[in-house]
């Protein structure tokens, strides 16, 4: 079967009106890959505080999870990393064939997966929370 | 066959290892928040658990592979979002090899941090 799509200048993001469900997609998961990427710096500096010594690395470590906004940033980023698999997952099928017809059905559902699992999760994020707000 | 878009040239090597690690990366992401989120809570974390993980040989190799793939994947991500971007030039070599120097000294310090807590160092 031939069948072309023409994505015009798909990256001008003025033209997000316009934009379709694969569209959406594609900026989710750019924005979601900056996140993750940007995180994982951020999380090799906590980590090296162990360098200073594991009492150093506990404090830090249980200093930051007894903020309430770390919490919410963690259920944040469980948000982002789980969208960014589902839809990972979809593209890799895609790039094999498989789904092309209905990506814009598996998009939706990757929306929606990972709403429901991130809302499931916010319980397990907020357990022992001592802290303080803020 | 359809007329295909992607932000990589298919074939290359970098859309190849764009798709393995992000084959790895999916059950290794997974393993880890299960792992240090519902498994054991955040919170809960303390220098002693992270040693007693971080020694076990299969683990701490586990982790590397984790933050090699991820390193790479995310800045290989970035880089081609930036091209698409329509970066090119001289501004597209500084920003491959500034990307490349941020990639390699990420996985030097978390590959030092690891073998810290694995008591290797």
């Amino acid at each position: 079967m031939s069948q072309s799509y023409n994505r015009g200048l798909i990256e001008d993001f003025g033209r997000w009106r316009e934009f379709s469900a694969g569209m959406w997609a594609w900026i989710f998961h750019k924005f979601t890959g900056w996140m993750l990427i940007g995180y994982l710096f951020t999380h090799i500096a906590v980590l090296s505080s162990f360098l200073a010594g594991p009492e150093a690395y506990t404090d830090t470590i249980q200093g930051l999870e007894g903020l309430l906004l770390i919490r919410m940033l963690e259920v944040g980023l469980l948000a982002v990393a789980v969208f960014h698999i589902l839809n990972g997952i979809r593209l890799l099928l895609v790039d094999l064939g498989i789904g092309l017809d209905s990506q814009d059905k598996s998009f939706y559902a990757s929306l929606i997966l990972t709403g429901i699992i991130t809302v499931a999760s916010v319980p397990t994020f907020l357990d022992g929370f001592g802290g303080v707000l803020g | 066959m359809a007329e295909r878009y992607s932000s990589f040239a298919p074939g290359g090597t970098a859309w190849v290892l764009q798709r393995v690690t992000a084959a790895v990366l999916v059950v290794l992401l997974a393993f880890h928040f299960f792992l240090l989120h519902f498994v054991n809570h955040a919170a809960d974390v303390t220098a002693a658990d992270t040693m007693a993980r971080m020694e076990n040989v299969g683990y701490f190799l586990t982790m590397v592979l984790f933050l090699v793939a991820g390193a790479f994947h995310g800045l290989n991500g970035v880089y081609n979002a930036l091209v698409n971007q329509g970066l090119s030039g001289s501004r597209k070599r500084v920003v491959f090899w500034l990307l490349t120097v941020a990639g390699v000294a990420l996985v030097a310090q978390g590959t030092y941090v690891a073998l810290a807590m694995a008591g290797w160092i």
